[in-house]
């Protein structure tokens, strides 16, 4: 049988834009174009690898997001997914981590899955927990953060390189798989898949076709809310010191009120 | 958007033409922009200063899993993209370095194009797969030392010898030649001028670089070797007899010139844009003279003029509508206009200006040759004379 991958990737702001949030303290996505968030791309590449090497795999990508988010889905498929779903609904604006991930995992059991793939975090929200909140939901076993991964005979084996050790990894399919920058460059759309791409089934959903109470999900149903945001203050000029035999000393204590040391 | 309701003024496309292009125009730009600004800016100053491309098998395969190679060209794997798509790409690579551009046309236009519009479905099916993915280079032979402008006194002949043919000549300022596993050559025959399909392992023929050139340093050019050159009977390009042959497939390349030009022109208009209004002299950025706007706002009007010029072209060819005069018109324009910008932004950087560090020099150097390649500006002076007056001044 066919293995059954499903890509979650974010549209994001784009972060060389001036980025703001809007008035109820969400962001503001009108006013910078947004794109597919750079680290999901690593995603779809290790699916579109990991569809090569099997006989027989069928990619599907998954976003949440605003009319626009269309545009990471186009991205993806030009890259080589076969198959898009895009689920929409006013009733979204706001939602934080928690109520995304009910929606995508409702939305990964419609389309139906082996092999959930996630970036390492977004560009934008960069929490990174969603796979781990995602892969509670399913009940599926989740395997996060690989630099290396592949799937054979059912089961999904990587990577993970922390900083005093690198642990190899396995899990029963189905799970919830997500991967680092590291795990290999994206490839560049061709020009093939990009022309192909526009003749590719892309699926709206809303949160009725998903079975999703409203209040679940927005401002309302988050569990978070951003009380209050300022500008970063501007950067101020730096801290010369000149070493006049307290050179070392007067380093340290820079170091402590900065309180890296 | 601004409190008129109209859309807000971009500096990057002051009028509006990207408005002009679809989704997929988008992102084939997108993927040969962040292709080039991720494979050749890092490096180009650095092929540039040692006059070589060392990568350019690696290259060459990269633009071609992406789709570059023969872009435009259907079947045999090519992308079967549109002449506007086809333009943009060569934008983008000519705004990193013409040099690159350069092996793309030569590639696509002139190697690809003959073999594609001429050849036999043998010929086509032994060359254009392997070709469009990169894994061959090919070049176009038609210059030779004694005959620029004037190909149809080539002198590089081939023989007929009972079902062979012979060639003898010399081809000279050959793109890729050095580096190509196939050479597309023009010779003279008893028949009139035909083009063959040369492997470059064939005996006799050998394809020496050329050293000291102070314009595409990062781009191979060669001179052609053939010496008593043997080939089977169906290394001949069945169709496309006479010049005909030859100068349709530059006019396909100089379509492309016409918008790869305005790439070089833009990468030295955004250089002295941001240099103007960084550099401060007198108390002030320099952008803020009027003398250093004047110059900005001529840049940019001649800058977008052109790109909208080649959209017009790539339309009129994605309709099948467009005239080799026109893209005289195009390519004598924008070439020209291009090497004016690239030259008054050199001016804006002053001493930086001459370095390597920046990319102005460098593309108005590229430019000198493009000015001189695929048809001279006198020489689209003189196809445009003689459109407008009905006179043939150059023959
Ligand atoms: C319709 C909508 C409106 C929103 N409105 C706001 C808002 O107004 N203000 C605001 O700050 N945030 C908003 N969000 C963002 C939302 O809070 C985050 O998507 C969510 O909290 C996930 O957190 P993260 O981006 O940090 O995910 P991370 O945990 O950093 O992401 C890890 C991985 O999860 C996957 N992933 C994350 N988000 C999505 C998604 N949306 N679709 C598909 N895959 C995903 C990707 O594979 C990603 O690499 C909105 C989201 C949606 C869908
Ligand atoms: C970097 C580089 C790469 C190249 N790559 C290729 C390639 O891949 N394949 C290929 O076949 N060729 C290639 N060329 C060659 C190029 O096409 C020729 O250089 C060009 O056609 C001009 O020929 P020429 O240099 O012999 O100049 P000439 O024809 O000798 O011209 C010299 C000058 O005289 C002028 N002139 C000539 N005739 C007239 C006239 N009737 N009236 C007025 N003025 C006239 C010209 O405009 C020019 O200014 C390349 C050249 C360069 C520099």
């Amino acid at each position: 049988m066919s293995l059954r991958i499903v890509v979650c990737v974010k549209y994001v702001p784009d972060a060389t834009g001036d980025r703001h949030f809007a008035e109820d303290l969400t962001t503001d996505r009108d006013a910078v174009d947004g794109l597919l968030s750079e680290l999901d791309e690593y995603a779809v590449e290790q699916a579109l690898q990991i569809a090569d090497a099997a006989d027989d795999a069928e990619i599907t990508v998954l976003t949440v997001g605003p009319e626009d988010a269309k545009d990471a889905l186009r991205k993806a498929l030009s890259m080589g997914a076969d198959k898009g779903v895009h689920v929409e609904d006013d009733d979204l604006h706001g939602t934080d981590v928690v109520g995304t991930s009910l929606v995508l995992a409702k939305a990964v059991e419609h389309v139906g899955y082996d092999l959930v793939l996630c970036g390492m975090a977004s560009t934008d929200g960069t929490m990174g927990v969603l796979p781990a909140i995602l892969a509670e939901r399913l009940g599926v076993p989740q395997v996060t953060l690989l630099s290396e991964v592949a799937v054979a005979d059912g089961t999904v084996t990587g990577r993970r390189d922390g900083d005093a050790a690198s642990e190899q990894l396995q899990a029963q399919l189905p799970a919830v798989v997500s991967v680092t920058d590291q795990s290999g460059e994206a490839r560049y759309p061709s020009f093939k898949g990009i022309m192909a791409a526009k003749k590719k089934p892309v699926e709206s959903l809303d949160l009725s076709d998903l079975g999703i109470d409203a209040d679940e999900v927005g401002l309302g149903g988050a569990w978070t809310k951003v009380e209050d945001a300022a500008k970063r203050p501007e950067r101020t000029a730096g801290t010369i010191v000149k070493d006049e035999g307290e050179g070392g000393k007067q380093l340290a204590e820079f170091l402590v009120s900065q309180k890296f040391i | 958007m601004s409190g008129s309701g109209l859309p807000s003024f971009d500096p990057r496309d002051p009028l509006g033409i990207d408005d002009l292009l679809s989704d997929e125009d988008l992102a084939v730009r997108d993927t040969v922009r962040r292709w080039a600004a991720d494979r050749v800016l890092p490096h180009v100053a650095d092929w540039y200063e040692r006059g070589e491309l060392p990568g350019i098998r690696e290259l060459a395969r990269e633009l071609g899993s992406i789709g570059a190679l023969g872009m435009s060209l259907t079947g045999y794997g090519c992308a079967g993209a549109s002449a506007v798509q086809y333009g943009l790409a060569c934008l983008e690579l000519e705004a990193a370095d013409s040099g690159i551009r350069s092996l793309v046309s030569v590639q696509g236009s002139l190697a690809m194009y003959a073999i594609h519009r001429f050849g036999s479905e043998e010929q086509k099916n032994a060359w254009l797969p392997r070709m469009a993915s990169g894994e061959v280079i090919g070049c176009f032979g038609l210059t030779e030392p004694d005959h620029g402008s004037d190909p149809a006194g080539m002198t590089t002949y081939a023989k007929r010898d009972g079902g062979d043919w012979v060639i003898n000549g010399r081809k000279m300022w050959i793109t890729n030649g050095s580096v190509a596993g196939v050479a597309v050559v023009w010779a003279r025959t008893d028949e009139g001028i035909r083009g063959f399909v040369v492997p470059a392992d064939a005996p006799g023929f050998s394809a020496p670089e050329i050293k000291h050139k102070w314009s595409l340093r990062a781009s191979v050019t060669s001179e052609l070797v053939l010496d008593d050159v043997r080939l089977p009977a169906d290394a001949v390009l069945p169709e496309g007899t006479g010049l005909r042959g030859p100068l349709s497939c530059l006019s396909h390349a100089r379509y492309g010139i016409v918008w790869g030009a305005m790439g070089a022109a833009r990468a030295s208009f955004e250089a002295a844009l941001e240099y103007a209004t960084t550099r401060e002299q007198f108390g002030r950025p320099i952008g803020g003279f009027q003398l250093t706007q004047a110059k900005l706002a001529d840049m940019a009007v001649e800058l977008h003029k052109g790109i909208l010029l080649a959209h017009h072209l790539g339309r009129r060819m994605d309709a099948g509508r467009l005239r080799p005069e026109q893209v005289s018109f195009g390519k004598l324009n924008n070439v020209r206009e291009a090497i004016e910008i690239c030259r008054t932004a050199r001016t804006i950087l002053g001493a930086n200006g001459i370095s390597l560090e920046y990319p102005v020099m460098r593309h108005a150097t590229n430019l000198e040759s493009v000015l001189t390649y695929e048809g001279t500006v006198e020489m689209h002076q003189l196809v445009l004379g003689k459109a407008l007056t009905g006179l043939d001044a150059f023959r």
